[in-house]
Parts: structure tokens; C-alpha cells; sequence
């Protein structure tokens, strides 16, 4: 912290020294590396949570390589992996660390940091007319401390015995006990630290998203005249603020079990042969701490796409999007029940026949806020004008995939149908369309809409559509097909079918199923070059507001400094969802209500 | 090589995307951005619709392709899962039903809206009427499908019947061991630090309990009879594991520490699942279906279902495990064994750590 402060410090003493500037002038070090501008920390966000999204989409393909071919080698894997692929061939226990690092980067270094914190950083202050977050320090320590959190994460990929492979869910005892699992040595160690960081980065960003969304915005900015993505992202900070710190705990004392001897989730354990002193603890208790922050997890990583969908469907629709203020209490209460659902993760574990019944309640309750969500979305469409921007795709993309994944959800939120279910290719299939590939969708709407805002450059349309096309195909042709393995009960997490008598005849599908997830891996990185090339080289933005939309932020010039707006920030007075009222295409939210207009 | 060779031609094919993106913003340029603009609209109109049409085909051609893979086709193993699968049926009704009209509806209308000049968007904020429907009618489909989720979930979480066949269960790292009560029909108390892999009690059985002499250790297939309730009563040595019974419809948890228990009734005998696969290698597995180490994917066990009689004769086959470790206390082998009588009790010290 000290040594930011520091750096910060030493970038106005440059700027005070140098006369030929003014004083918004700093260090190459205090712009883009330690910057306290909610723009650049966004940005910082957003390219970290590239970076590892081509690594952990990397540790998918090489992992579907050992599934779809588990009868081949490939001799370039040795030359990469070193033993972990001797003779070319995968070994098990890599393969469960690439299964566990491709979960662990997607959920929480991409989907949580790369998402919200990226579109959290950048919209809120634009949105709702702020100069900058409540405290731009906190912000600027948020991204460090996931930068830290990435580092070690990074590290122990590199530590001899592998890095977790325990799953992402790490449940006790297998990751508690290196003698169970050769990952569950010292890279189980740098996992928790790692996450402890991460914690700390989003506790930090959450109170900050708050704290701003609360206080600081502009004059006539009410909370009802938010715009959808703000109010997403409120709800996310609350519940990041809320279920993270139980997951850090859960974190810690899985560290006292590990190094000090404590036995919170360990007890009548027999293990390579040697018997543990540990008696009295629960595993389960672990699984109840994991998920208390890992269900509200699956909706920190939504509810900014849904946010973001929600606002890029009415601008390209040129229609106010329908029932906002259901929109807004179908966000608030899947808020509420994110927290009252966890438990639906653990129907197989032995749990209370009454709590689980309870727990399917409210489980298939969230169908309902989600089903309003999707019919509006459905109704903001309905006879609208649409115009196909790239992220108007993504955004119609998002809504098919929430659908199709959404539906899968009350099969598995029904107990009686989950005991079958539970563990098999049908939760793969459901949570990647639902939660991974949706909010991916919902990320590269909200990177295609605001690219123009970020870097003052389009990015080039032709390999966006090719982009959008080929993913959204692939996404289906990958996890479609996968609902019928896990209807025939094929358990996930396996690194060979083959001996399975009752699962080797998928192996046709699981070699297609590769090479379509090849396929959508390749087209991902034609995103990724899209995406830095035309930063330098993408056509110039020479209009204020490219998209003719009505919030804020396309008010500030199309490369804003740090603050935001050179003058006044601007007044509002209106919701930010006037497209097509009384015959206007579109009146931004700083437009005065005319005497003569229409009220809704 | 050939791999070298693959490389080139994807980077071929990245380059040549590459340079046809770039060229089409050229040509935008030259023919004016907006009538450009207005063409890729077109084009991503069609698109919409055509992706609708043939991914409706691809549905039901994924179903054609892999419904018969599933277990629909052979029917629930136990009598508890034709409950489930009725319940699956009308999930997939259900779910199915408005996924169709969804779907349909999204691109349907992104079809039909898309920009035109001829056409405004119709400003139309809210309606509550129409929102109130569309909270209701889910609201209401849940509350059915909850109504009769519970019923089953009740029934098969609820306490096996009196009368159920008792088989023990134990994972470890990579493997299932079973145990069966015998006559007495009481398992022999257990505590895993009485755990001794040299004297063969790797289940950690407490043999000064009288009710673990008759009982039965199995380490291969698990046998259980037909058309009676079989109580499974589940254990770990070491992680989670869970066993999995794809055919029954069915699984639960295997907790060091903690444990569970799980009943059914099978339906078909090994025999009779063979005819109705048409698989003559058909054999009832049991999955690990919860992550327990590298050796995870091999944790394979199996089930052999069995008519009465059947059962019977291969019940009647077993030794108890009391007389394995214990040959010299075996009454079978009494007259031998006469001898060495005396040295049971050194035996018994060897073996097993002295209890208080």
C-alpha cells in the first residue's frame, strides 16, 4: 500500500517539476501502471481478464484433446508439459489440474474479475455522472491485489508437484491431504492465498462500487432513473460484499486443517495406509461454507450480463426497455434468494430430507424473477427497430443461451431429478450455457458497445460477426449434446471412458465435441487480435454518441481525461430509456422534460 | 511435422479472415458507412432466421442421434426410478415446450424488426397486465413440478422398508469394498483406526463385537436379489466419494465420517437387463461420481442383480471375513485347527491394536 502511495506521490512532484504540461500531466507509471483513473483500472481489468481467458480456455482444449482422443498421444504436449505428458500422453493428474485451473480461472479470474470489475470500473462513475469512484486509491489497490492474487495463482503452475487438481470446488478432504492427491500439496497451499488475495480485490471493488453508486451520483441521477447496468452491477457488489468473506473463512480454515493440524472438516480418515488422528469435524461443513459464496457466485458472474444485455437490447431495439421496474425487482430478488439456494449443490450429500425439500423451494422460486426477465427481454424486441451492432448480437445471444441453460435449471433444482443428475455431463452442459458461455456472451456485448468509450476506436464488424456467428454456433454444438451423456448418467470429471461399459459409446460425440470446442477456441482469438489491433489501428470514433444512446457517458468527449467531463458534469432529468417516444428516436437522460411531452 | 504443417495452415487462415475484415471496412468506406451498415443488417437478419430454422433441425437431429444412447430406452433398473423418468418426461415436456416458443419468439422478432426506414419502434415502457401473466404462469407450472419433485424426493430420502437386504459400502482411493450383516442381520461395529491392511481387516472391523463374526467381506462384484428393497449403507475411508447408479436412477455421497444411506428395489436381474439392452456385455456399474484423485475415472464397481435363489446359493458361497482372518476359529476347520486353538489369542493381539 505504502509503496502506491509512493508512486502516486511521485507522479505529481514530476508533474509539479514540468511546466511545459498541465497539471493532469503524469508519469508514464502513475497513467497506466498504478493509476487511480477508473477508466485505466477498468482497462487494467479487462486486458488481465483476457490474458487469463486465453489461458484457461488453453487448459480446456488441452484437457478435451485427452477426451475426445484418449486412445492418441501427442508428442508436441511432452515438449510443453515435460512429464506431466510423458510419451505425449496426458496424465491423470494433470488432466484433473487443468480441469481445476480451467474452472478456477473462468469463474473468478475472468467472469468475476475480468467482468465485473472491467464494466463495474468503467460504467459506474460514466453512468451516473461521477468524476471517479468513491475512493480512486481502494480501486487502484482492488486491481493490485487481483494482480497478486493472478501472480500466485500463476506460480503454481509452475511448482514441481502441479498445481490444485482437487476440482474448483475444492471440497475436503481431498484437498486438505497431499497424501490424497499430489496437487493437494503445495499448490493447494498458493490456491487458498491466491483466493484469499482475490477476496481482498473484490471486497475492496464491491465497497467501492457501493459506496459510488450510493452517493455520488449526479444532480437528478435518483435511483430510479438508473440505468439497468447500474443497477446490475449494485447487486453484484452486494453480493460479492456479502458471500466472499464467508468463502475466505472457509479458505482459512482449510489452512488450519492443512498446516496446522486442526480438524474442522477431517475425521475417520485412513489415507495411503496411515491413519489420521483427526475425528469430529464435517466435510460437509466445508461444502456449506464453499457454496454459501459459490451460488451467489453464479449470480455475481450473471447479473452484469444481464445488466449489460438489458441496456444494449433497448438502444439497438431504438425502445425503452420493458417493465423497468421489474426488471429491477426480479435483479433485487434473485439477489435475496442467491443467498437461501446454496444447498441445492449438496442434495447427494446426505442432507436432512426437510432442508432439502426447503432448499427446492426457493431454488426453482428464482425460475420465476428469471422468467420476467426473459419475457421483457422477449417484449423489448417486439416491434422495435433493430439494428444489428455487434454487441446487439452478442446481447440476443446472451438472452437464447440464459434461456436454454435457464430451463436445465429446474430439472436440477428438483431434487428427486438431481439425485440422477447430479455430477454428470447434464450440470456441464447447464452451467456452462447458463453461467459461462451467457456471461461470456454478456461480457462481449458490453466489450463491443463500450469498445468506442474505452479506446475511442470501433473494432473491425466484419470479424465480430464472424466471431459472434461461430460462437454462438459452436457454444451449442459443444454443450447441447452433452444434456444426452448426462441423461445416460456419464459422470463428469473423468479423465477415460472407455472401461465404462455404460458410457463408452459416447466416444464419437466427446472426439466432436473437441473439435468443435477447437473450433470456438480459434474464433475466440480472432476476437482477441480484433481486439488489440484495433486499439491502434480500429477506425477513429468522430461522433460523441455512435450508438445515439441516452446515458451518460456518451456526453464526455470520445476520448475522456481523468474526471470525466472538462466542465460541469451534466444534470439529468429523465430515465435513461426515452428511444422512440413521441416520435423522437432517442433523448439522452441530460435533455430537460419538454412542456408538451408525453408521460408513461 | 504434420504439425508444424497444421500450424501454418491455421495461422493461413487467421491471416486470409484477417484480410478480408480489413478489406471489407475499405470497401465500407468506398460505398458509404451507412448503406454498409445497412446491408450487414440485412445480412444478420437473415442470418437470425436461418440459424433458428437449422438449429430447430439440429435439435431434433441430436435427439434422433443420441435419444437412444440415453436410458429412456432401457428403462429404470429399480422401482423407484420409473417414478423418476416419469418425472423427467414431463420436466423435458415442460421445459421443451416454452424453450421452443422462446427461442422462437427471440429470433423471430429479431427477424422481423430488424431496422427498416419505413417502420418506428413502438414506444411501449411497461404494461403490468402482461407482467403479471408472465409472473403467474411460471409461478404456478414451478409450483406442479415442485409439488411432485418433493413427493419423490421424499420417498426415496425416507427410511428404507423393514425388510431390506443390508449391504455395507466403502470407498477409498481407487475402489469399493462391501460388506454384508449375515445371518444375524447386524453389521459388526467398526472403527477405522482399528484399520490394518496386514491382517486383512481393511475395513477397520471391530471383531471383539460377537455380530461381525458372521458378517461378509466382498471385494469383487456386489450382489443383490431382486424385487426386494436393498438398503445401502455408505461409508468413506479417506476423501468424498459418491456411488453412483446410473441405471437405478440414483446416487448419494460417500463422507469420511459421516454416513449415508440409500435404498431401492431393483427391477430386472442382471439376466433380464442383458435381454432388453440386446448387450451381452451389459453389467449394472457403480461411479464414482465425485472427485476423489487421479485415479477418479477408474473407480469402477459393479453389480450383479440376481433371482432369489440366485442370491441365495452365492450368499450361502461366502466365508465371513471373522473366519479369514481367523482361520483357526473357523468351526469348519475345528478338527485341524484343534491345535493351534491356544495361539488365537496372540493372534487376535497381533492384529489388532488393544482396545479399552
Amino acid at each position: 500500500m505504502s509503496s502506491a502511495v509512493t508512486l502516486h506521490e511521485a507522479g505529481t512532484h514530476h508533474a509539479g517539476h514540468d511546466v511545459h504540461h498541465d497539471h493532469h500531466h503524469q508519469s508514464f507509471i502513475s497513467k497506466y501502471v498504478f493509476s487511480m483513473d477508473h477508466k485505466t483500472i477498468a482497462k487494467q481489468f479487462l486486458v488481465t481478464g483476457i490474458i487469463w481467458a486465453i489461458i484457461g480456455g488453453l487448459f480446456s482444449v488441452i484437457f478435451r484433446l485427452q477426451l475426445g482422443y484418449p486412445e492418441a498421444t501427442f508428442p508436441f504436449l511432452e515438449d510443453f508439459l515435460g512429464h506431466w505428458a510423458k510419451g505425449g500422453k496426458l496424465q491423470p493428474e494433470f488432466y484433473y489440474a487443468l480441469v481445476t485451473m480451467h474452472g478456477t480461472v473462468l469463474v473468478f479470474f475472468v467472469l468475476t474479475a475480468g467482468l465485473s470489475g472491467t464494466f463495474a470500473n468503467f460504467l459506474i462513475p460514466l453512468q451516473i455522472g461521477a468524476r471517479d469512484m468513491a475512493s480512486p486509491l481502494l480501486n487502484m489497490l482492488s486491481y493490485w491485489f487481483f494482480f497478486i492474487a493472478s501472480v500466485i495463482m500463476m506460480s503454481s503452475l509452475f511448482v514441481q508437484t502441479g498445481p490444485a487438481s482437487g476440482g474448483w470446488t475444492i471440497y475436503p478432504p481431498l484437498s486438505a491431504l497431499g497424501d490424497a492427491s499430489i496437487g493437494s500439496k503445495i499448490g493447494m497451499d498458493l490456491w487458498l492465498v491466491s483466493m484469499a488475495m482475490f477476496i481482498v480485490s473484490s471486497l475492496l471493488g464491491g465497497l467501492n462500487y457501493i459506496t459510488t453508486i450510493l452517493n455520488m451520483r449526479t444532480k437528478g441521477m435518483s435511483m430510479t432513473r438508473m440505468p439497468l447496468t447500474i443497477w446490475a452491477l449494485f447487486f453484484t457488489a452486494v453480493l460479492g460484499v456479502l458471500s466472499f468473506p464467508v468463502l475466505l473463512s472457509g479458505a482459512i480454515l482449510l489452512l488450519f486443517d492443512r498446516n496446522l493440524g486442526t480438524s474442522f472438516f477431517l475425521s475417520d480418515i485412513v489415507v495411503a495406509g496411515k491413519i489420521l488422528p483427526n475425528e469430529g469435524g464435517s466435510a460437509i461443513l466445508f461444502q456449506h461454507l464453499f457454496w454459501f459464496l459459490g451460488h451467489p457466485e453464479v449470480y455475481i458472474i450473471l447479473l452484469p450480463a444481464m445488466g449489460m444485455a438489458s441496456e444494449i437490447l433497448s438502444v439497438n431495439s431504438r425502445k425503452p426497455i420493458f417493465g423497468y421496474m421489474a426488471m429491477v425487482a426480479s435483479l433485487f430478488a434473485i439477489t435475496i434468494l442467491a443467498f437461501l439456494v446454496w444447498a441445492h449443490h449438496m442434495f447427494v450429500t446426505g442432507m436432512n430430507p426437510f432442508l432439502g425439500s426447503i432448499f427446492v423451494l426457493l431454488t426453482l422460486l428464482i425460475a420465476v424473477p428469471s422468467a420476467i426477465k426473459v419475457f421483457n427481454w422477449l417484449t423489448t424486441l417486439w416491434r422495435g427497430n433493430i439494428r444489428f451492432t455487434p454487441g446487439m448480437m452478442f446481447a440476443i445471444g446472451f438472452v437464447s443461451l440464459f434461456i436454454s441453460g435457464g430451463l436445465t435449471g429446474i430439472f436440477l433444482g428438483n431434487s428427486a431429478l438431481d439425485i440422477h443428475l447430479h455430477d454428470t455431463y447434464f450440470v456441464i452442459a447447464h452451467f456452462h450455457i447458463v453461467m459461462g458461455v451467457a456471461s461470456f456472451f454478456g461480457m462481449f456485448a458490453g466489450i463491443y458497445h463500450w469498445y468506442p468509450k474505452m479506446f475511442g476506436t470501433y473494432m473491425n464488424n466484419t470479424l465480430s460477426y464472424i466471431h459472434f456467428w461461430v460462437t454462438i454456433i459452436g457454444a451449442y454444438l459443444i454443450f447441447w449434446p452433452m444434456h444426452y451423456e448426462g441423461l445416460a448418467g456419464m459422470p463428469r470429471r473423468y479423465y477415460d471412458y472407455s472401461n465404462w461399459e455404460s458410457f463408452k459409446m459416447f466416444g464419437g460425440l466427446n472426439e466432436f465435441i473437441s473439435v468443435v470446442a477447437m473450433i470456438v477456441f480459434a474464433a475466440q482469438l480472432l476476437f482477441v487480435i480484433n481486439f488489440f489491433y484495433s486499439i491502434w489501428k480500429g477506425r477513429k470514433v468522430t461522433t460523441l454518441n455512435p450508438w445515439n444512446a441516452n446515458t451518460l457517458e456518451w456526453t464526455t468527449p470520445i476520448r475522456p481525461g481523468h474526471g470525466n467531463w472538462p466542465g460541469e458534469i451534466p444534470e439529468v432529468h429523465r430515465w435513461a430509456y426515452d428511444y422512440s417516444k413521441d416520435g423522437k428516436d432517442f433523448i439522452p437522460q441530460d435533455v430537460p422534460v419538454g412542456a408538451d411531452e408525453s408521460k408513461h | 511435422m504434420k504439425e508444424l504443417f497444421l500450424v501454418a495452415i491455421v495461422i493461413m487462415i487467421f491471416v486470409v479472415i484477417f484480410q478480408i475484415a480489413k478489406a471489407s471496412e475499405y470497401v465500407s468506406v468506398l460505398k458509404g458507412e451507412e448503406k454498409t451498415r445497412k446491408q450487414n443488417n440485412r445480412i444478420n437478419g437473415f442470418m437470425m432466421i436461418t440459424v433458428l430454422v437449422l438449429g430447430m433441425i439440429g435439435v431434433w437431429y441430436c435427439n434422433h442421434l443420441y435419444y437412444g444412447k440415453t436410458l429412456f430406452t432401457q428403462g429404470s433398473a429399480s422401482v423407484e426410478g420409473v417414478q423418476i423418468d416419469n418425472m423427467l418426461y414431463i420436466t423435458i415436456a415442460v421445459t421443451g415446450f416454452i424453450f421452443v416458443v422462446t427461442q422462437i419468439l427471440l429470433f423471430w422478432f429479431a427477424f422481423k424488426y430488424q431496422e427498416t426506414d419505413k417502420r418506428k419502434a413502438f414506444y411501449f415502457p411497461h404494461n403490468t397486465k402482461l407482467e403479471l401473466i408472465w409472473t403467474t404462469i411460471p409461478a404456478i407450472v414451478l409450483t406442479v413440478l415442485v409439488v411432485f419433485g418433493l413427493k419423490h424426493w421424499f420417498l426415496i430420502t425416507g427410511d428404507a422398508p423393514k425388510d431390506s437386504v443390508v449391504v455395507e459400502i466403502t470407498g477409498h482411493q481407487f475402489g469399493w469394498e462391501m460388506r454384508y450383516p449375515g445371518k444375524d442381520g447386524v453389521l459388526g461395529r467398526k472403527d477405522y483406526k482399528l484399520y490394518n491392511t496386514p491382517s486383512g481387516n481393511s475395513l477397520g472391523v471391530d471383531f471383539e463385537d460377537p455380530t461381525s463374526h458372521d458378517d461378509l467381506r466382498i471385494s469383487s462384484d456386489m450382489h443383490i436379489p431382486v424385487g426386494r428393497p436393498v438398503k445401502l449403507v455408505i461409508n468413506s475411508q479417506d476423501v468424498i466419494h459418491d456411488v453412483g447408479l446410473p441405471h437405478f436412477r440414483l446416487k448419494m455421497d460417500a463422507v469420511p465420517g459421516i454416513p449415508t444411506t440409500l435404498w431401492f428395489t431393483p427391477k430386472y436381474t442382471t439376466a433380464q437387463m442383458k435381454e432388453r439392452t440386446g448387450n451381452a456385455n451389459f453389467v449394472y456399474e457403480i461411479s464414482c461420481d465425485q472427485m476423489c484423485g487421479k485415479g477418479h475415472f477408474s473407480m469402477r464397481g459393479t453389480i450383479v442383480v440376481d433371482t432369489e435363489a440366485d442370491y441365495k446359493k452365492w450368499l450361502d458361497a461366502q466365508k465371513p471375513e471373522y473366519f479369514t482372518i481367523y482361520p483357526d476359529r473357523d468351526p469348519t476347520k475345528q478338527n485341524q485347527a484343534a491345535d493351534s486353538s491356544k495361539m488365537a489369542d496372540k493372534t487376535v493381539a497381533a492384529v489388532m491394536p488393544i482396545k479399552k
